[in-house]
């Protein structure tokens, strides 16, 4: 990727001053389970600290208690050098911490200055009316600040999501934020945003102002942060100083011990252009075509950046787009798909992007889930058989490691990697010809990542034809045989696994040919 | 189930009380008809409650009795029709409109709080516009005894319309809780898009619930037109929808969609009859019916959130 914005020896600002925030020895208990024991943590001015750690352990619990939304049972906070206590959001605002959300905070029917000062809007006598023109006025400066150049009369709703990210740190900044605490914040944006995001932060930083960076990708920690704290199942698993910050440190800490980042080879035989698809075409990208071959036994990874037209090429590809469309044909067969029962009826599955809005009904047990798409095999004359419903769940739990007390367990009280098995399972139950994966492991921890990627290999060796589409750069690496790159809507262009390296996609990703990208299909 | 255990408690413990205070609660005369009305309301709140498990709504019931009321009549004593075919126009219509209701809801993407809005006041015209806005009635006409002692005859001394409910419910029952197609209407309540994804048709899921809304408006309009044997178009059959939808959310029902059972939405029919008949016989004023099951709805889904929130809470926690 991009180089570090920090080099190892750019001076650390006030390091060795008063920490502006010191949390020490914080534990926080919920019936049956410890979130924190005795976590401590602190953050210098103008410092950026990175905070890692697998789902469950801890971030989140930790920075709601700087949220003043939990109590802590133990442990104390100080500001400043002084003790102090957060009983809830005003407090943490007074004491200048702010706060970005993985799911941004706004009403995308105001406009931006409308937003900023939210429920805080200066007045005009004689009618008590909001002053308009302060608000506007005051706005200006900050978007200015953040490098934003756009009216503030905008309203939210016409601007992307990272300037709608902006704006809330923008408001943050409004507040006098001196600490501001970022969930991760860049897992809807482009890697374009991300590399403004990255540049704002180190602005920020020069400003004075601290960050707290909570990332599951440890490529952009180790470009922004100043250190690294690690947390594993609710306790410190240690630091990093800036020079040792590294993608295979975090990632030791974090689950305990060394993970090698290796390939995913396979030599099991493939058939090539068992899959052919021609002239795929997405509502999103309607003037643009794709066609591609995949061979059996093979991972098809698809890279690109955010808003590529990738998943819209798959969703018109298994029938989900109205407007979009698809010649299809799988071994010698050519399907006419026209909706989504279609592609299930020939074996071709999606796993969509939105886990929780598209692949669950997470109001529902994990045996309904998994027998959704395939109720008739588990029916006679329309009544369902629970019991045989039942068995072939067990299974999946069984073959899948399915972390759940058991099959009627509701999927939301499952953790998003156990969450994401189901819905590979429900597809694994009815035998995949074609298993199309969308972001499989966002937002999933290292070890259930690992297990979903032995299981994406594991069923192309078994002879499906597997497309992904990551946004992660290390895991289309790591899984993918061969990776086609998309760019606004069309495939730039197929690399082959010995071509297949970050250079090369990116070159591809923003648009340029590159000399070792292959045809996507032999005509 | 333990949603259902509640209100049934609820029904229960009102059902003694009233009893002990006035033994006429528990007289043939009175469990008879209660019988009669429980049948009556509980066909067509089920078929509301289908619609609602799907996240939609249906406010033009009421409105379809008028029409069925003034249809039938009309078919049978001056239109000539045999007593079959008659049902069948009066079952076939409500079955049409409810698929038309269906296709503008999942076609043209409409929401179906304003379409059987419409429907409500478009079939409460057109039903006073058939009839002249005149009340019709069976009068001395003949040739439909059958249909009659079917919808409002009796059975082993139990009246037609609740042993209705009993086989409807059954098949219901097994409908929504053992059947694909019930599944599928929960699956697509809960989450249309998950439904989608997974090669369901919710189109025609949706649709479905409303058409068999539609027919089971049909099957109560007819025992309906029966049981008070004088239609006038102008307020007959007024509301019935919300006494439906007060059923279907005091049996469990979740206006967001993708909750509810056939045995919740006709204990709570049951709890809102019991409750009219309440107020009757303990000499409660009857302008007062209608703030009576106010409050109780009101207090049921009340306690149901409490509750509902400490279980999420004790979860959260976790």
């Amino acid at each position: 990727m991009s180089e570090p914005i920090l080099t190892p020896q750019s001076p650390i600002i006030h390091m060795d001053s008063t920490p502006l925030l010191e949390m020490r020895g914080i534990s926080k208990r919920f019936p049956g389970v410890v979130a924190l024991d005795g976590v401590s943590l602190s953050v210098g001015r103008g410092e950026v600290l990175a905070l890692c750690g697998e789902n469950g352990a801890g971030k989140s619990t930790l920075m709601k208690i700087l949220g003043g939304i939990y109590q802590p049972e133990e442990g104390e906070l100080w500001v400043d050098g002084k003790p102090v206590k957060i009983q809830d959001v005003n407090d943490s605002m007074r004491l200048g911490i702010g706060f970005i959300h993985q799911e941004l905070n706004v009403l995308d029917n105001l406009d931006i200055a409308a937003n900023i000062f939210l429920g805080r809007e200066p007045l005009v006598t004689p009618f008590k009316l909001i002053d308009r023109k302060k608000i506007h006025a005051d706005t200006a400066p900050l978007l200015k600040r953040l490098g934003l150049d756009i009216p503030s009369d905008t309203l939210l709703r016409n601007l992307s999501i990272a300037q709608q990210q902006m704006v809330e740190i923008a408001k943050a900044l409004s507040l006098n934020a001196r600490l501001i605490i970022m969930d991760e914040p860049t897992s809807s944006l482009t890697l374009t945003e991300t590399d403004c995001l990255l540049d704002l932060i180190a602005g920020l930083r020069a400003e004075g102002v601290s960050i707290v960076y909570i990332s599951h990708r440890l490529g952009e920690v180790s470009r922004c942060a100043d250190r690294v704290v690690v947390l594993r199942d609710g306790k410190n698993a240690g630091g990093l100083d800036r020079a040792d910050i590294n993608h295979d440190n975090i990632v030791a800490k974090m689950v305990g011990r060394e993970i090698k980042n290796t390939r995913l080879a396979s030599d099991a035989p493939k058939t090539p252009g068992f899959l052919k698809v021609r002239n795929a075409r997405s509502s999103r990208y309607p003037n643009q075509s794709v066609s591609f071959d995949a061979a059996r036994g093979e991972v098809l990874g698809f890279a690109g950046l955010v808003g590529a037209g990738r998943s819209e090429i798959m969703k018109a590809l298994v029938g989900l787009d109205e407007q979009g469309a698809a010649e299809v044909t799988l071994g010698n067969q050519s399907l006419r798909i026209r909706r989504a029962s279609d592609a299930i009826d020939n074996g071709i599955f999606l796993v969509p992007e939105d886990r929780r809005g598209e692949g669950l009904v997470v109001g529902m047990s994990v045996r309904e889930n998994t027998t959704l798409p395939s109720l008739a095999t588990y029916s006679t004359a329309g009544i369902i058989s629970k019991a045989r419903e039942t068995a072939i769940t067990n299974e999946q739990i069984v073959s899948l490691k399915i972390k759940t007390p058991n099959a009627e367990s509701l999927i939301r009280n499952l953790s998003g990697g156990n969450q994401q098995k189901v819905v590979i399972g429900k597809w694994l139950a009815m035998g995949p010809k074609v298993l199309i994966l969308d972001e499989p492991t966002r937002g999933i921890d290292v070890g259930a990542k690992a297990e979903i990627y032995k299981l994406i290999r594991t069923l192309a060796d078994n002879g499906a034809v597997i497309l992904m589409i990551s946004s992660d750069m290390e895991e289309v690496l790591h899984v993918s045989d061969r990776i086609a790159v998309m760019h606004e809507g069309h495939i730039t262009g197929v690399l082959d696994r010995p071509d297949c390296d970050e250079q090369n996609i990116m070159q591809l990703a923003v648009g340029r040919t590159s000399p070792v990208s292959k045809p996507a299909f032999v005509a | 189930m333990k949603k259902e255990l509640g209100i049934f408690s609820l029904l229960v413990v009102l059902c003694i009380v009233t009893a002990s205070i006035n033994p006429r609660f528990i007289s043939p005369t009175n469990l008879t008809n209660m019988a009669n009305l429980i049948g009556l309301f509980g066909v067509f709140s089920i078929g509301l409650g289908l619609v609602i498990i799907t996240g939609g709504i249906d406010l033009s019931v009421g409105s379809m009795f008028a029409l069925c009321g003034v249809l039938l009549p009309l078919a049978l004593t001056k239109w000539g029709f045999s007593w079959p075919l008659a049902a069948l126009l009066v079952i076939a219509i409500p079955m049409a409109l409810g698929w038309v209701h269906g296709a503008l809801i999942t076609r043209m993407k409409m929401q179906p709080f304003i379409v059987t809005l419409c429907g409500l006041m478009i079939y409460r015209g057109a039903a006073r516009f058939i009839a002249n806005d005149s009340t019709l009635g069976f009068g001395a006409g003949s040739g439909f005894e059958t249909l009659r002692s079917i919808a409002s005859g009796k059975f082993l001394e139990v009246p037609m319309p609740f042993v209705m409910l009993v086989v409807i419910g059954l098949i219901m029952w097994v409908l929504l809780h053992r059947s694909i197609y019930g599944r599928y209407l929960l699956a697509v309540g809960r989450n249309e898009e998950a439904a989608r994804f997974s090669g369901i048709n919710t189109r025609m899921v949706i649709t479905g619930s409303y058409v068999i809304a539609g027919l089971l408006t049909g099957v109560s309009g007819i025992m309906l037109a029966f049981y008070t044997n004088s239609v006038s178009p102008s307020n007959y059959g007024n509301s019935y929808e919300l006494y439906a939808i007060a059923a279907a959310v005091l049996g469990g029902c979740s206006l967001r969609g993708g909750e509810g059972s056939i045995v919740g939405i006709i204990i709570g029919t049951a709890l809102l009859q019991v409750l009219q008949n309440l107020v009757n016989l303990l000499g409660i004023p009857s302008s007062l019916n209608f703030a009576v099951m106010g409050t109780v709805v009101l207090l049921g889904v009340m306690a149901d959130q409490m509750l509902q929130r400490r279980a999420a809470a004790k979860l959260v926690a976790l």
